[in-house]
């Protein structure tokens, strides 16, 4: 049976918290905070941090295909997953496609990688992130959150099985959402509510315990995500289990996160099984997902690299303000420099692995590793002696560093550092997620995969330094 | 293998300068043809004396059209030129090269930069395409890395560190108020410099050279026929110009405190020239002071200050224009302006000027030997040009 193999998790730094909102546009608050992605994050940019994280810890093995599930591709038309499988440094040799249009697609999307693992005998990775919008004083912008979470599934090394599922699929119009609009558009409550989520739940829970036979009861931890709450808590109402199995919905932390929510709400449960242990992991939109799993053995050597509850925890506010300049919501005189010009597509093709993979060489005559790749080498000068060398999960330290306040940037001021990486290597580069005030000679960095900007419609993906998370 | 020079084998005979700043009612054309002009009375020429041109401009035109079409030259060979902010003394340094090989009798070196009619704040470069890597750091940001660094080796803290790149600041424009032709003919408070607005902390705006237009020319001939046209030439001692490997953004052990180009060819320049003491042999310097803590590590690679020192230079006054090595008399880029193709010819005028005892109010006593130093590029990444130049042969 094929089943996951490893999994990762990614929250963006910056939280905004609900009552910032209301501050600023009088309306009601909800409780607690938001993560928000960066003005330099997307649904693929995120996805590969999650992607970067589950790969640490999967064993080595071919990998056979790339799933990409989000309702905010940054781009309609080209493949996104081909940006995530770049920037994780996957072969040519996979099947990348992007699975889209329901927050349901999460969870379709990990059945779909759990059936090709299977069928293939090869892994498959199943990336989901969201950075879903709302408009302001709508309940979406309160309620919604930004993230990634990804799995690889496959047949051997499995933490935990599939042992049945079930997929329903119903037309009726609650969230639309048509191309060129920013925000989703939602009909009234009730309708969605009873006609459709409560009951597509109710039996797509109840087909996928019968397959399995398995009792309400066995489960030991319960993962219901639903577009309206209401419509989780009902059904697991009617399931009559300890309060103590149900997951955290992470409503009060992170917020919402469309295609990646069943996700990261299962990522959130997983350190917490035992061997036998079994999880119920449901979604609804559009019609349901419901998967059963079970913990093998396996379960109990298995440590995330980066767990949810720490991402949640290492966190930094954004003001009202800046998150509407960052999506572009609120727009702003623009500084008096010239756009940034729109990267060039051979230019690109020909550093996929530097630009994307942040692959440097390392001279195989001195030794010394350099980047961006080098043909002379920068100690030695010897010519053509290099091999591939990658940097991307290496820290670094910073040796000196410069607050722009005159570059183009949604978020300024634009913090660049010189860095000089743990084992060689010297770049200088943006840096993100800090406080430019804070930013000290000699702190200690890790590399983030960001979108830099955007020009002519072109995303201009590289990789920037940000403080140790 | 070194460069071995051309030590008092060519001469200026004659140099114009526009004055810098805003020329709104100013073409690139019309400060090519001031600057010509002025030049060509200066030597007591006609324009049709001068056999070739060198002209330097980063981005107000290609090729020697840029200068042979406003200027109606006949026919003759135009060189268009360009090595970022060092352009100007890349035109000069061909066309002394140009003279001494006996190729021509005379030859022009001009550099032009029309800069404020872009609307945009600060300098814009244009990369060609590229893969979106390169980053976008604006130049106050490049050499702002110059001053935490600096600060941190030598342990100055923060404000004290401030105070001496205010004060650099300060003498450059207390200089170019003596200065006709400075875009900035004003004192400015040493308080106004430390608290004005932030462009790259610890840079305020005011540790920022000017923005401008301008345009200046010098005339070069063999030293042996330099009396035949002028009786006070300033004679060529040492041009030395280099660009770095670039390793500063490669290489963990540059630290930012320096400028390997500017040691290399200062080093070169001195070997020309002779001069083995340049803080007692030098009697006044013009440097790229693109941005206070540049003019601050300059002086330490050029030779006039012991490493780690030259802050407490600054502080005793050692390079005011009363002190014993007056750097920027004319206000330097900070307050003269810096229109890119024309600065490094600017310092030669400045070095012209002083020599003939033409520098009015902010005449230096006696000067015989004078250094101009010209960079383009980013600390770690850049082109590197030192002239030496001296009143008297020998």
């Amino acid at each position: 049976m094929a089943g996951i193999v490893s999994y990762g998790s990614y929250i963006p730094y910056r939280r905004l918290k609900r009552a910032a909102i209301a501050q600023v546009l009088g309306v009601p608050a909800s409780k607690g905070e938001r993560a928000v992605a960066s003005f330099d994050e997307d649904s693929a940019s995120m996805a590969v941090e999650a992607v970067r994280d589950a790969l640490k810890t999967t064993p080595a093995a071919a990998i056979g295909s790339l799933f990409f599930a989000t309702t905010t591709a940054p781009y309609t038309e080209k493949l996104n997953a081909a940006i995530i499988g770049a920037a994780t440094r996957m072969p040519a040799e996979i099947r990348a496609i992007d699975i889209t249009g329901s927050v349901r697609a999460g969870l379709s999307a990990l059945l779909q990688g759990a059936d090709t693992a299977a069928s293939s005998r090869t892994q498959a990775v199943v990336a989901m992130a969201d950075a879903r919008l709302g408009a302001p004083e709508g309940k979406a912008e309160q309620q919604n959150g930004d993230g990634a979470v990804a799995f690889v599934l496959g047949t051997d090394n499995v933490i935990a099985e599939i042992e049945a599922s079930a997929s329903l699929t119903r037309e009726f119009l609650d969230t639309w959402r048509a191309p060129g609009e920013r925000f989703a558009h939602s009909w009234e409550e009730r309708f969605a509510l009873t006609q459709a989520y409560s009951p597509l739940l109710g039996k797509a829970i109840q087909q996928v315990l019968s397959k399995a036979k398995v009792a309400p009861g066995d489960l030991a931890k319960i993962v219901v995500d639903a577009p309206n709450p209401r419509a989780a808590e009902e059904i697991i109402r009617g399931l009559k289990v300890d309060p103590s199995k149900i997951a955290d919905t992470f409503a009060l932390t992170v917020g919402q996160v469309g295609a990646a929510h069943a996700g990261l709400m299962l990522a959130g449960v997983l350190p917490s099984l035992k061997p036998g242990d079994r999880v119920l992991v449901a979604s609804v939109a559009d019609g349901a997902e419901a998967i059963l799993l079970r913990a093998t053995p396996a379960v109990a050597n298995f440590k995330p690299l980066r767990s949810v509850g720490r991402m949640i925890e290492s966190k930094g506010d954004v003001t009202y303000g800046n998150y509407l300049k960052w999506r572009e919501i609120l727009p702003t005189e623009p500084p008096r420099r010239p756009d940034p010009d729109r990267p060039a597509g051979p230019p690109m093709f020909r550093a996929e692995q530097w630009k994307f993979g942040f692959v440097g060489t390392r001279c195989t005559n001195c030794g010394t590793p350099q980047l961006p790749p080098q043909r002379v080498c920068v100690k030695c000068k010897a010519y053509d002696k290099m091999e591939p060398y990658p940097f991307a999960d290496r820290t670094a330290r910073i040796a000196t560093y410069a607050i722009d306040r005159l570059a183009f940037s949604l978020n300024p001021p634009t913090v660049n550092v010189v860095i000089d990486f743990d084992g060689g290597g010297r770049f200088l580069c943006e840096m993100t997620d800090c406080e430019p005030e804070k930013v000290a000679i000699g702190d200690e960095v890790e590399m983030t995969f960001r979108r830099l900007f955007t020009a002519d419609g072109v995303h201009n993906y590289f990789w920037k330094a940000r403080p140790k998370r | 293998m070194a460069s071995k020079g051309i030590k008092d084998r060519v001469a200026i005979i004659g140099m114009g300068c526009t004055r810098f700043g805003e020329h709104w009612d100013k073409s690139a054309d019309d400060l090519l043809v001031e600057a010509a002009y002025e030049a060509y009375a200066s030597a007591g020429v006609e324009p049709n004396d001068v056999d070739a041109y060198w002209l330097g401009t980063m981005g107000s035109g290609v090729s020697g059209l840029t200068l042979s079409e406003p200027l109606k030259i006949q026919y003759k060979p135009v060189t268009r030129v360009e090595n970022m902010c060092a352009t100007g003394s890349e035109a000069l340094r061909q066309a002394a090269y140009a003279v001494a090989s006996g190729a021509f009798d005379m030859a022009m070196a001009i550099g032009v930069e029309k800069l404020k009619d872009s609307g945009y704040s600060g300098l814009v470069v244009n990369n060609p395409p590229n893969d979106g890597t390169l980053g976008s750091m604006t130049a106050p940001a490049s050499f702002s890395l110059l001053a935490p660094a600096y600060f941190k080796k030598y342990g100055l803290d923060p404000d004290k560190g401030k105070e001496v790149l205010s004060r650099i600041a300060w003498k450059n424009h207390r200089n170019g108020a003596r200065n006709p032709k400075a875009q900035f003919q004003k004192e400015v408070p040493i308080e106004a410099i430390r608290n004005s607005p932030k462009i790259a902390d610890p840079l305020g705006i005011m540790d920022c050279s000017g923005v401008s237009d301008g345009s200046a020319a010098a005339i070069i001939v063999r030293a042996e026929d330099a009396h035949k046209y002028c009786k006070n030439p300033i004679y060529i001692k040492a041009l030395s110009f280099v660009a770095g490997p670039a390793e500063g953004p490669l290489s963990p052990e540059y630290d930012f405190t320096t400028f390997n180009e500017v040691v290399a060819s200062s080093r070169d320049a001195y070997q020309q020239a002779g001069i083995t003491n340049p803080r007692e042999q030098v009697s006044m310097a013009e440097v790229h002071d693109c941005f206070t803590p540049t003019e601050l590590v300059l002086y330490e690679d050029l030779g006039f200050s012991p490493r780690g020192t030259a802050w407490q230079d600054v502080m005793d006054g050692f390079f005011d224009l009363e002190g014993k090595l007056p750097v920027n008399p004319d206000g330097g880029l900070k307050s003269f302006g810096h229109p890119i193709g024309a600065s490094g010819l600017r310092m030669m005028y400045e070095m012209w000027l002083q020599f003939r005892g033409e520098a009015g109010p902010r005449q230096i006593k006696d000067p015989r030997i004078g250094l101009t130093h010209n960079l383009g590029g980013a600390p770690g990444r850049c082109v590197s040009f030192v002239s030496v130049v001296g009143r008297d042969v020998g």
